[in-house]
């Protein structure tokens, strides 16, 4: 794929942004094998391209719904990298001031509506923004990610089915990381893939290699663009591969030794370096993200857990707990 | 002057008044263009048209949570579930999504939907057409959880739900929707959490809700004629519920008799007695439904029904003991 049309500025935006989420998720499964991140973390590393490649195309008014593996979606989109550590650790100051955590990091300011405990819990999220949006009178678009795995729960249809019934501007974006879990999804998943899937149901769409990030734009940019003059919901198939187990305490011992070696050779950032041609400008980068990351951690490490009052907050405000204990 | 209607109707014009009101609420649901099942959205399409009147698949799960969606951008979507029994396709994106996504994002985000779901023992409706189930959604925080029994609650519950941003899930009481009233006057707004005394009396409390209430009213006519006079208290919304009526009403009678319709095993009717038992000396007693599915036949099913005369017979119990 020829990076020709793309400016090298962006292509170093890009690969920045690709950068930085790698960096971020490593960082995090480190601070909770040592202890300092609670719960767990469900690492995108070798999945950057995808939500790179698709934000990349949307505007800060267009929205995305996301996954348990949310936070590469979240800083694609724009979410605020030092507000998202402070989320992971549980921290004052976290996007959702301690109360999500990994798989709850959201964004609302910059359009994303909510990494997702469930799988394919953002399917109908994602068709239901589009169709307020319409109400609205909004050129917004939504762009929505799921994995593999969803491409199996009713949702996934349910969703294709109501986003081409009405006509309404969804980028369905499977992340196909090749696993379920900790199942490889072949021996799961019936049929020729998720595209035929959305095909059956009126939905055109595109498969891409999912670790080239310049295909996936170009993919997302044409797609989103017969979105955006009206063509209706669009299917982004994206090949990739999950470099982690399933979350950061998962050995995945479920996997071939030479199926990650040939996936390591694909690397995202490696192709994209390629791609680049440039090394020394790369290598610079990568120094930059890294000392970026090391400061929004220490930051975090250094913040205070939220006070325990706050555990009744935001619960609601008709019968809301808070009252209830005044009582 | 009469103005002599149904329930159903009753709901679709105060709906129509809101929706005239605020033009981000709009509805989604099967069948809801034609009126709904029971004429609760009886004339909302033809005023307000296919874009805020949104007929759908019969696909429960992207109704929850396509109503969810539309929320996170700013409208006010009535998510219509037909009947109680279908909701369950759509516990996932009630449950772990619409009621939380406040809390989990750390406030960032408000799910202002009114979930409308006809709900209650229906006759000749067996298993999976016939439940009573809002007991269930109490248990999550996160919901307001509304249980009218007349016309006019439901009418103003309903305005006051269209108005508040926290999700409430709106228990209609499906066998009564045919009932008529004279609906004279305003349907004003009811604010969540206040009980309606339909009857005073001092000898034994009785607390209901829902369709367990036309059997309650008529026990406590029933039960007055013999002299007992019976505080008979509405609950009309179950989180928030208004203990403090309760506990008053309670503390006054000594006797406590709560009556719901439902599996009785963890129903709400369990939270309102050990409230009485844990803040009041009143003497407490549960009338419901037995843990069994609801069967078909009309002498299987009547094993579920709370008729008056059972009400009749546990509150004199109570007074004479």
């Amino acid at each position: 794929m020829p990076a020709a049309d793309l400016s090298a500025d962006h292509l170093f935006d890009l690969y920045r942004r690709m950068k930085t989420i790698r960096v971020f998720e490593d960082t995090c499964v480190a601070a909770h094998k040592a202890g300092e991140i609670p719960g767990y973390i469900h690492s995108s590393a070798g999945q950057e391209a995808v939500p790179v490649g698709v934000c990349a195309v949307l505007t800060r008014e267009d929205r995305i719904t996301s996954t348990h593996r949310g936070h590469g979606h979240g800083l694609a989109k724009g979410a605020d990298l030092e507000r998202m550590m402070l989320e992971l650790y549980g921290r004052v100051g976290g996007l959702c001031g301690g109360k999500g955590g990994s798989m709850h990091v959201a964004d609302f300011s910059v359009g994303m509506l909510g990494a997702n405990g469930i799988v394919a819990g953002g399917i109908p999220i994602a068709v239901g923004a589009a169709q307020g949006l319409r109400l609205f009178g909004s050129q917004a678009v939504v762009a929505c990610f799921f994995g593999d795995g969803a491409v199996n729960r009713g949702p996934f249809m349910e969703g294709l089915n109501w986003a081409a019934v009405y006509g309404l501007p969804v980028l369905f974006v499977c992340e196909d990381n090749t696993f379920s879990a900790f199942t490889h999804s072949s021996t799961t998943t019936a049929g020729p893939g998720p595209l035929a899937r959305a095909q059956a149901c009126g939905v055109a769409g595109e498969r891409v290699d999912g670790n080239d990030v310049i295909a996936v734009r170009a993919a997302a940019e044409r797609l989103v663009g017969e979105m955006r003059a009206g063509g209706g919901p669009r299917f982004l198939w994206c090949r990739t591969y999950r470099f982690s187990g399933h979350v950061s305490i998962d050995p995945a011992t479920y996997r071939k030794q030479e199926d990650l070696d040939a996936a390591l050779k694909r690397d995202p950032l490696l192709v994209t370096r390629g791609q680049l041609g440039d090394a020394a400008a790369a290598d610079a980068i990568d120094a930059e993200v890294e000392a970026e990351i090391a400061r929004v951690q220490d930051i975090a490490r250094k913040a205070p857990y939220p006070p325990r009052a706050e555990a009744f907050d935001d619960v609601q405000d008709i019968g809301s707990p808070a009252v209830e204990a005044a009582r | 002057m009469s103005n002599v209607i149904t329930m159903g109707e009753v709901a679709a014009r105060t709906l129509a008044d809101e929706m005239r009101r605020d033009p981000t609420i709009w509805v989604l649901g099967e069948d809801v263009q034609a009126g709904g099942i029971f004429a609760q959205y009886k004339g909302l399409f033809q005023e307000f048209g296919a874009a805020r009147v949104v007929n759908t698949p019969i696909a429960e799960s992207t109704i929850m949570g396509a109503g969810l969606g539309a929320a996170l951008v700013g409208t006010r979507p009535v998510i219509e579930m037909r009947i109680a029994d279908f909701v369950m396709p759509a516990i996932d994106e009630l449950v772990n999504q619409i009621a939380k996504v406040r809390y989990m994002f750390g406030g960032q985000a408000r799910a202002s939907v009114v979930v409308r779901v006809p709900h209650g023992l229906h006759p000749g409706s067996a298993a999976q057409h016939s439940q009573v189930i809002e007991s269930w959604f109490v248990n999550v925080p996160g919901l307001v959880v509304a249980a009218p029994s007349t016309a006019l609650d439901l009418a103003g519950l309903l305005r006051t739900a269209l108005r508040c941003d926290d999700p409430v899930v709106f228990f209609e009481p499906k066998a009564m929707f045919k009932n008529v009233a004279d609906m004279l006057g305003d349907w004003p707004a009811i604010p969540f959490g206040k009980a309606e005394r339909r009857r005073e009396g001092k000898d034994v409390t009785i607390v209901s809700w829902a369709q367990a209430m036309p059997a309650a009213i008529e026990a406590a006519a029933a039960l007055s004629a013999d002299g007992v006079e019976a505080d008979l208290l509405d609950l009309r919304t179950l989180w928030p519920w208004d203990s403090e009526a309760v506990l008053a009403s309670a503390a006054r009678t000594g006797r406590a008799l709560v009556v719901q319709e439902g599996v009785g095993a963890s129903g709400f009717g369990a939270e309102v007695a050990v409230t009485i038992a844990e803040h009041s000396a009143a003497r407490v007693r549960r009338l419901a439904s037995p843990r069994i599915p609801v069967p078909f036949a009309p002498t299987l099913e009547d094993v579920c029904f709370i008729r008056p005369g059972m009400i009749v017979a546990a509150a004199k119990e109570m007074v004479a003991g």
